[in-house]
Formats: C-alpha cells, sequence, structure tokens
C-alpha cells in the first residue's frame, strides 16, 4: 500500500466514488481499510486531494449536510473522473529500474577499503529475512487483503535476497575488477 | 573438547564429512531445541543436505561430535540409531517419499506399523494426522491418483505419525507452487510446534525460510549462525 500512497492517493479515492457518492469521511475510512493497513491517510490528505479533484472537473459536490459542526460535503465522480481512472488503471506502471542500490554501493566501497563485503551481505541477508519472517507472521494472522500485500513485499525481499547470494559467491571476482 | 550450547536436544561440532577428493562438511557447527524451527540455507553442494544426513545419523561423520539429547551418536550402536531414527525422529524430503502400492492412510499409519503398532490403532492415528494436514478425505487413495501438494501433505503426516522430536526436513516444498508450498510449511510448522518438535528444515528458498525461528548459512561445507552475525 506504500506503492499507493506514493502512486496516486487521488486515482485511488476516485476510483472509491465509483460505486457512489461519499463523505470524505467516508472515503477516508474505505481507503483506510483496503489500502492504509499500515499508513492511514490524514484527513488533510484528503481534502487537499479533493479539492484539487474538484478544480479539475474530476468530481463535483453532490450535497452538503450541515451538522453542528463543520460543513460536510458529500462528493460524486463525474464522466470525466470515470474516464480519468479507466485511463490510469488501462495504463501499465513503469518497473522500478533497481539501478541505484546502496547495497552495490557498499559491497564495492568495502571491497576498495579492503574491509569484509561477505560480512556486510550476510548483515544484510539476516536483516531481510528477519522482515521476511515479520511478513510471513503477518500473513499467517492476515486475512486475503492482508497476505496479498505482504506477498507483494516478500516477492521483492526475496529477490534482494536471491541477489545477496549471487553477489556473495561473485565476491572474489568483483574484487578483482574494483582492483583494476 | 565437545561444545554444545546449554538445552540443545540436537548439536553438532566440528562436523567434518568428506567423499573422496570432495569435501562436503568442513568443521560445520549445528544446534536446535525443542520447539525450535532451524532454517539450513545455502547454495547447491555447499553441504546442507550432508549436514542433515550426518545430525539424522544416516551418514557417519568423518571427524567431529553429535549429540541427542545429550547422549553422543558415535557411542550408538546401529540397531540403536536405526531405532531413533524410527521412533525420535520424522523425515520429509522432496520426491517420491510414499509407498505407490499402499493407500495413503496407509502410508501415514506405515512408521507406526513399523514400530509394532496394531494395524487399526497406526490408521486410527494416521487419520487424525491427515485430517490436521486436511488430507483426510484421500485415505482411501493411492499416491499416484492425487497431486504433488496433496501427496506432500500426506507425506508430512506420515513425519509426524510417531510424534518425532525433531522432524527433518530436505526441500520439502522443492516440488510444488508457491501456493501448495506455502499451505505445506504452514501446515507443518503449525504441527510441529503444536508438538514442541524441532524442524531441520534445509532450504534453499527464502520463503521457505521465512517460516523458521533462526537460520544457518552453510558455506564450503562451514556454517554460519545468522543469530549471530547480526
Amino acid at each position: 500500500m506504500c506503492t499507493v500512497l506514493r502512486m496516486s492517493i487521488g486515482h485511488t479515492l476516485l476510483g472509491l466514488l465509483e460505486s457512489g457518492p461519499r463523505h470524505g469521511y467516508d472515503l477516508k475510512r474505505a481507503f483506510d481499510e483496503k489500502f492504509g493497513h499500515d499508513r492511514p491517510l490524514h484527513y488533510g490528505q484528503v481534502y487537499s486531494t479533493m479539492s484539487r479533484l474538484l478544480k479539475n472537473g474530476l468530481v463535483e459536490v453532490d450535497g452538503i449536510e450541515a451538522g453542528g459542526g463543520p460543513e460536510r460535503k458529500r462528493y460524486a465522480i463525474t464522466d470525466a473522473g470515470i474516464t480519468d481512472v479507466q485511463k490510469w488503471l488501462a495504463t501499465p506502471e513503469k518497473p522500478e529500474p533497481y539501478l541505484q542500490s546502496t547495497l552495490y554501493t557498499k559491497v564495492v566501497l568495502a571491497l576498495l577499503t579492503h574491509r569484509n563485503a561477505a560480512e556486510i551481505l550476510d548483515v544484510q541477508r539476516s536483516e531481510h529475512l528477519r522482515s521476511m519472517r515479520i511478513l510471513t507472521d503477518r500473513k499467517r494472522k492476515g486475512d486475503l487483503a492482508d497476505q496479498l500485500i505482504c506477498d507483494h513485499a516478500l516477492f521483492h525481499l526475496e529477490a534482494d535476497l536471491r541477489w545477496l547470494e549471487l553477489t556473495a559467491a561473485r565476491l572474489d571476482k568483483l574484487a578483482e575488477v574494483v582492483a583494476k | 573438547m565437545t561444545t554444545h550450547p546449554a538445552g540443545s536436544l540436537l548439536a553438532a561440532h566440528e562436523l567434518r564429512k568428506a567423499y573422496g577428493p570432495t569435501t562436503a562438511l568442513d568443521g560445520a557447527e549445528f544446534s536446535i531445541h525443542p520447539g525450535e524451527v532451524v532454517a539450513v540455507m545455502g547454495p547447491s553442494g555447499s553441504g546442507k543436505s550432508t549436514l542433515l544426513h550426518c545430525l539424522a545419523g544416516i551418514v557417519p561423520p568423518d571427524s567431529g561430535s553429535i549429540t541427542y539429547n545429550g547422549q553422543e551418536m558415535a557411542t550408538m550402536s546401529d540397531a540403536q540409531r536405526s531405532a531413533l531414527r524410527r521412533s525420535e525422529f520424522g523425515f520429509v524430503f522432496q520426491f517420491g517419499q510414499l509407498v505407490p502400492e499402499l493407500t495413503c492412510v496407509e502410508n501415514v499409519a506405515l512408521p507406526l506399523r513399523l514400530n509394532g503398532t496394531h494395524r487399526k490403532e497406526a490408521e486410527r492415528a494416521a487419520l487424525t494426522w491427515m485430517q490436521r494436514l486436511e488430507v483426510d478425505d484421500l485415505a482411501k487413495k493411492r499416491p499416484g491418483e492425487v497431486s504433488g501438494g496433496q501427496g506432500q501433505r500426506v507425506a508430512v503426516a506420515r513425519s509426524l505419525v510417531t510424534n518425532p522430536r525433531v522432524l527433518f526436513a530436505d526441500e520439502p516444498t522443492g516440488a510444488l507452487d508457491s501456493l501448495n508450498g506455502e499451505r505445506v510449511m504452514e501446515l507443518l510448522t503449525e504441527a510441529a510446534r503444536s508438538t514442541n518438535a524441532a524442524v531441520v528444515l534445509v532450504t534453499h528458498e527464502a520463503r521457505v525460510a521465512a517460516y523458521s525461528d533462526r537460520e544457518i548459512v552453510v558455506r564450503d561445507g562451514k556454517s554460519k549462525d545468522m543469530e549471530r552475525v547480526v
């Protein structure tokens, strides 16, 4: 869900509005339930996003309730909003290139300075597996949504671990290249 | 001098084993406590399966010490070691573990039958384990009639039917897809924890190792306890 937060809160909130008009509070609750397990949205984020969507004609105010407190606006998605969601869903995400790796930098620097690079890889490996254990445990206790979120993270950590293994097996060669 | 961690159920110290000119273990260390799941990881050919075979008393090490429940395994007779494997140890492997001519429930009951338990009693216990592994509906089927994932669960049930104190699992999900592999690991670790069995889990897959409490890495026949790395 961190990816969702980084990608587009706007599109996610728009998508949630497609099933019917909602108040900002309901939107926040729906978002948190479905996507915000670890990082719920702040009210400020919801209202600033809705103001922007309103300004861009992607949502409209469907009604206003005046109560004892501040006014409560109910938002509805517009046709332009539906088109925008459709376009966003249909556009593939650019895969992360993973080319700026801190781990790679650390390994090369360790070799350059004649430190124990294997030890650095082992420490990292242990840290990764520790995270994987926590996620596996959460997955075991969680619902299907939790399982899918954890799986996404687990597969990425596993890929890192495979890289750590491979790099550990190639350290001697890498040391030769670095020394040149 | 032999040094084994206090309270360990199974421990190895300075294990060495060579097959001809090839060194498989070169001073490996290991220990496990009751109820603990320890992953043994490492690249292919690193010696992790040899370590498992030595720990289980299947292969004798060239030198070094292995103690089970405080007793030096080298001082046991072959018959004692065989008895230990039948009654105190359980085994799950990657492939071909079930006897094709027997039904699934007969397969699960087999270790009890070999220990002299009557058929009815053995099959009753087998069915209980098959229920825990969610394969009791396959009781009357033969291994050739069930899927790989189901067969592996039957094999796990068989490995646990004698209530072993140590379960040795060598790449138990290696032949399964992600979903089946995951379920097998969940059921295996749950079952082992509920009986306080220790699990020696050999795997090269991090996602499988993530079901363990800690891991040791074997490289070039040497082991490294990752808990002591950080």
